[in-house]
Formats: structure tokens, C-alpha cells, sequence
């Protein structure tokens, strides 16, 4: 793929990021810290590239202990900020 | 249709999902689907990713997810909400890591450009630095190794050495790319050394900026993968957490009035010392806190992360709860940094089932503090300091603080006279209207409670 289209991906995202974040109250920052968090695990979807090779080379092996790194991060990431926003109760919830 | 082409229209579905899930953690009456929405666009281009072509072997790569989910969720499930600040630098190292592994392995995909090698490098360089950057700020967070700022001589031109280094390595790389190359080992090392160099020398109390920093870092290190791989859902997801993480560490570092370089670059508390305080401290005993309690109609509760030490968020919400019945109002003031990463005390306090109507933010509660009948401080120091109101020389000046003093009677919560963090002495414990309980916060709450009972 062309680099200045992935370039320009690139800085059209940020610009996306920054306008979507800048107005999080901060009782929300840890769980939007590790939901985001668990969003850069998307490395794992570029990882099976090099894990799924045929010639078991050291770059298999790369492939596959990112893979797991990358999944620890994406499920733990998930689920823990799951967790979390499971306990951010309003009042109201909490009279039901 | 291709299979190429439905895997990027896949992409931009999760991509699609990933906005709405970041757009909806923005309240807290959406978040819990935010955060599924976003998770639903993870599995959407997992799925995506397996169908590339060149996959030849799944077993390595079920292999791989299998130990990674078990590991990932038992960690999520198992871990202690007192305990999610170093958890939450874990999973971030993680990602590093992979973004590193994924970069490393580009290599042996066949013959490199050298474009691809310079964004493999930088995949390498942030992943590393994101990974062991990571496991020191665990290991501070966890009180596993010495969470003070560790600051020796000949700090800077180590630094600047393996900076050195690693422009070196990087150029003499991207001449001739090969997975051989020795360069590509130095690069690595030096990516794991500097990661580690980065964050000794920054103290327990600047950890939510080097959280959310790191948390930076690792979108941006998924975005070089992205990058290196031609991958353009690792580009957008990549840069969308790089930007949240940059807008996170700049609200922090606002919070503490100090600029980002300040807080990577100095060790704090080995600067001047303010004006040395001279007074009488006040202490007060349970009952006769009671009858203050007893009598206050607007009491605030400010908290710190002497709070997560004491593990108190429990019987503070209980103590919240009886002043409630009892007639008067009562809130939570939370300090942008106030604990070890951003939001902190909304996490412990939340856990406590404190709804999130009663948690108000600094700017909120100093305009009207001086209604306040009783603040009570609860294992929170510099950020309760009027020195940085007041004191010019105070290394803390400039802070913005939640102005405690000025409420009518304030409490403050604490083991010893100790001071902060910082190592700045604080005025609020001599002040007029100050009165020290000392002793364990959870004790001390528990026996305000069994007054009431």
C-alpha cells in the first residue's frame, strides 16, 4: 500500500482521537485508560501473518509470543475495564 | 469479492466500532456499551486478520491465543480493585511487547525497503520502551521495587549514550535490513534499557502521568507496527489510543501545574524547600470527632492514596452513608491526581458502590468550600496544600489544590506527621481550624461509625 495513504490515515485518526477524548469526566479516566489500552491490542490481527508461516524460523516464533502478548492485552484489557464500569452505579440504579 | 477486500471492508466496521466504543467511555451512563461496542470491533478484525492470505499454520496461532486468553482473563478476573493501577501497567506492557515481537518478525517476511526497516525499528524502539517502561512502573506501583525517584549522577549521559546508540544502531540497520543483522540485537537491548531508564526516575506520585503516558506510547507503538506491516486498522486503532493517552497525560500534568519534561526529567522533591512551618498541631480523638460529625450538615470527604493503602473506600462509603441519614450532604472530592493513575479514586470509591453523583471534581467543589461543614482528608497530602496556593518557594507552587482550608472545620486522616510524597511540608495540619486524627484511616472511620450505632 502507497505510504502517503497510510499517512494520511494516520493523521486523520489523530485528529479523530483527539476530538473524541478531549471531554471524558475524570471519574471515567482509568476505565477509559485501559479500554483504550485494550484497543492497542489490535496488534494480534497483524501478528498472524508471521505466527501462521510455514518455515518454523525465529520469525514464526516472533509471531506467535505476539500473538499471546497481544491477546493477554486485548482480553485482560476488556475484561478488567468491563469489570470496572460493571461497579459505576448512579444513584438511581442503586434504588431500583 | 476477494477475500482482501472483505477483510478491509471488515476493517473499517471495527474500525467504525472502536469511535463509538471511545465516544460512549465518555459517560458514565454508556460506558459498560462502549466498551463492548469497541470489543465487538476487536473480534470483527481478529477474525479479519485470520482470514489474510499467507496464513498457512493455525495451530501456532490458536496455540497462542488460547495461553494468552487464559492468562489475560484469569489475570482480569482474579486482581484486586486496589490493585488496578499496576495490573492496568501490565496489560499495557504487554501490548508493547507485541508491537515489538510483530515489528521483529516483519524481517523474515522476505525482502525489506528500507521504509519498512525504519518503521520496523520504531515498532521495535516504542514497543521496547513500552514494555520494559511498563514492568518498572508494575514494579513501583506493586511496592515491589522502590517507588521513590531513583536518581544517580551521570543519569543524563547515560541517557544521552544510549540515545546515541540507538540512532546509530538504527542507521547502520536500515543501510543493509536483514533479520541477521546485528545492529537489530543492539537495537533491541538498547529499546529494553531505555524503557527502563525512562521511568526510574520518576516518583510513586507522577505515576498517573507515566501510566497514561505509557498508554500512549502503545497505541503509537501499534501504529508503527501498522506501519511496518501495511496494516491500516493498526494505524487508526494505534493512533486513536495514542491520542487519548496524550490528551489523558496532558490533563495530568495540568493538574500538577508542572510541563511534561518537568515530570520525565526531574526527580521531584529534590528542589528548594519552602518556608519550614511553624505551629501548634491539633489533634482530636474518635468521640469528640463524633460529635462534630454528628452536628455537620455538608461534610466532604477528600480523598488519597493513603485511602487505597488504608484500604478505607468500605467504611468511608458506610460513614457517607449514616451522615447522609442523618440529614446532612455529603460528597467526594476528587483530585485530577489524587493516587497512582488518573481516575484512581473513582475506581476504589466506585468499587464501594459510591454513586457517581456524589464524586465531584476540583473545580467544582472549591467554589463552594467554604460551605463545607467538615472536609475530611483521608490519606491525601500535597494535594490538600495551601503552600502551593500560598508559598512561592514551596516546590509544589502553582498546583492547582482542592482548597480544604477554607472549609469550616477540616480532618485530617493520617498515620504519623510524615510529610507528602513530595517531601514538602504541609501548613493545612497546623492550620486554625485543622484537627488531626491520627491512627489507621480505617480504624479511625470504624470508630466514628460505632459512635453513631
Amino acid at each position: 500500500m502507497d505510504v502517503v495513504f497510510l499517512t494520511f490515515i494516520l493523521v486523520l485518526s489523530i485528529f479523530l482521537g483527539f476530538e473524541l477524548i478531549s471531554k471524558v469526566p475524570a471519574t471515567l479516566h482509568t476505565p477509559l485508560m485501559s479500554g483504550a489500552n485494550a484497543i492497542s491490542g489490535i496488534t494480534l490481527a497483524g501478528a498472524f501473518l508471521s505466527a501462521g508461516a510455514t518455515d518454523p524460523d525465529l520469525g514464526k516464533w516472533l509471531g506467535v509470543a505476539a500473538v499471546t502478548f497481544a491477546t493477554i492485552n486485548v482480553v485482560g484489557g476488556y475484561m478488567v475495564t468491563d469489570r470496572m464500569l460493571s461497579m459505576f452505579k448512579s444513584k438511581r440504579e442503586g434504588e431500583k | 469479492m476477494s477475500i482482501g477486500l472483505i477483510a478491509n471492508l471488515s476493517y473499517i466496521l471495527s474500525a467504525i466500532l472502536f469511535v463509538f466504543g471511545l465516544k460512549m467511555l465518555g459517560s458514565p451512563a454508556t460506558a459498560r456499551r462502549g466498551n463492548l461496542l469497541s470489543s465487538m470491533g476487536m473480534l470483527i478484525a481478529i477474525v479479519a486478520g485470520l482470514t489474510s492470505k499467507g496464513i498457512v499454520d493455525y495451530q501456532t496461532i490458536a496455540a497462542g491465543i488460547f495461553v494468552g486468553a487464559i492468562i489475560g482473563s484469569l489475570a482480569a478476573r482474579l486482581v484486586a480493585m486496589t490493585a488496578m493501577p499496576e495490573m492496568v501497567a501490565l496489560f499495557n506492557g504487554s501490548g508493547g511487547a507485541a508491537s515489538l515481537l510483530v515489528g521483529w518478525a516483519t524481517l523474515y517476511t522476505g525482502d525489506i525497503s528500507t521504509f519498512t526497516a525504519v518503521t520496523v525499528l520504531l515498532a521495535i524502539l516504542i514497543g521496547g520502551i513500552t514494555f520494559t517502561g511498563s514492568l518498572v512502573a508494575y514494579g513501583k506501583l506493586s511496592e515491589n521495587i522502590n517507588s521513590a525517584a531513583l536518581v544517580f549522577t551521570g543519569q543524563r549521559i547515560v541517557n544521552s549514550l544510549i540515545l546515541i546508540g540507538i540512532l546509530v544502531s538504527g542507521y547502520l540497520f536500515s543501510v543493509e535490513p536483514s533479520p541477521n543483522s546485528q545492529w537489530l540485537f543492539v537495537m533491541v537491548g538498547l529499546a529494553l534499557l531505555l524503557g527502563v531508564m525512562a521511568v526510574i526516575p520518576i516518583g510513586g506520585a507522577d505515576m498517573p502521568v507515566v501510566i497514561s503516558l505509557l498508554n500512549s506510547y502503545s497505541g503509537i507503538a501499534a501504529c508503527a507496527a501498522g506501519f511496518a506491516i501495511e496494516n491500516n486498522i493498526l494505524i487508526v486503532a494505534g493512533s486513536l489510543v495514542g491520542a487519548s493517552g496524550i490528551i489523558l497525560t496532558n490533563i495530568m500534568c495540568k493538574a500538577m501545574n508542572r510541563s511534561l519534561a518537568n515530570v520525565l526529567f526531574s526527580g521531584f522533591g529534590a528542589v528548594k524547600q519552602g518556608k519550614a512551618i511553624e505551629g501548634e498541631v491539633k489533634p482530636v480523638s474518635v468521640e469528640d470527632a463524633y460529635y462534630l460529625f454528628e452536628a455537620a450538615s455538608n461534610v466532604c470527604f477528600i480523598p488519597g492514596y493513603g485511602m487505597a493503602v488504608a484500604q478505607a473506600q468500605h467504611v468511608v462509603k458506610e460513614l457517607g452513608e449514616i451522615l447522609e441519614k442523618n440529614g446532612a450532604e455529603v460528597s467526594f472530592a476528587i483530585h485530577p491526581v489524587a493516587g497512582r493513575m488518573p481516575g484512581h479514586m473513582n475506581v476504589l470509591l466506585a468499587e464501594a458502590d459510591v454513586p457517581y453523583e456524589q464524586l465531584v471534581e476540583m473545580d467544582d467543589i472549591n467554589p463552594r468550600i467554604e460551605n463545607v461543614d467538615i472536609a475530611v482528608v483521608i490519606g491525601a497530602n500535597d494535594v490538600v496544600n495551601p503552600s502551593a496556593r500560598e508559598d512561592e518557594d514551596s516546590p509544589i507552587y502553582g498546583m492547582p489544590i482542592i482548597n480544604v482550608d477554607k472549609a469550616r472545620t477540616v480532618f485530617v486522616l493520617k498515620r504519623s506527621m510524615a510529610s507528602g510524597f513530595s517531601g514538602v511540608d504541609n501548613p493545612l495540619f497546623f492550620g486554625e481550624n485543622t484537627r488531626m486524627l491520627f491512627g489507621d484511616a480505617k480504624e479511625s472511620i470504624a470508630g466514628v461509625i460505632s459512635e453513631f450505632n
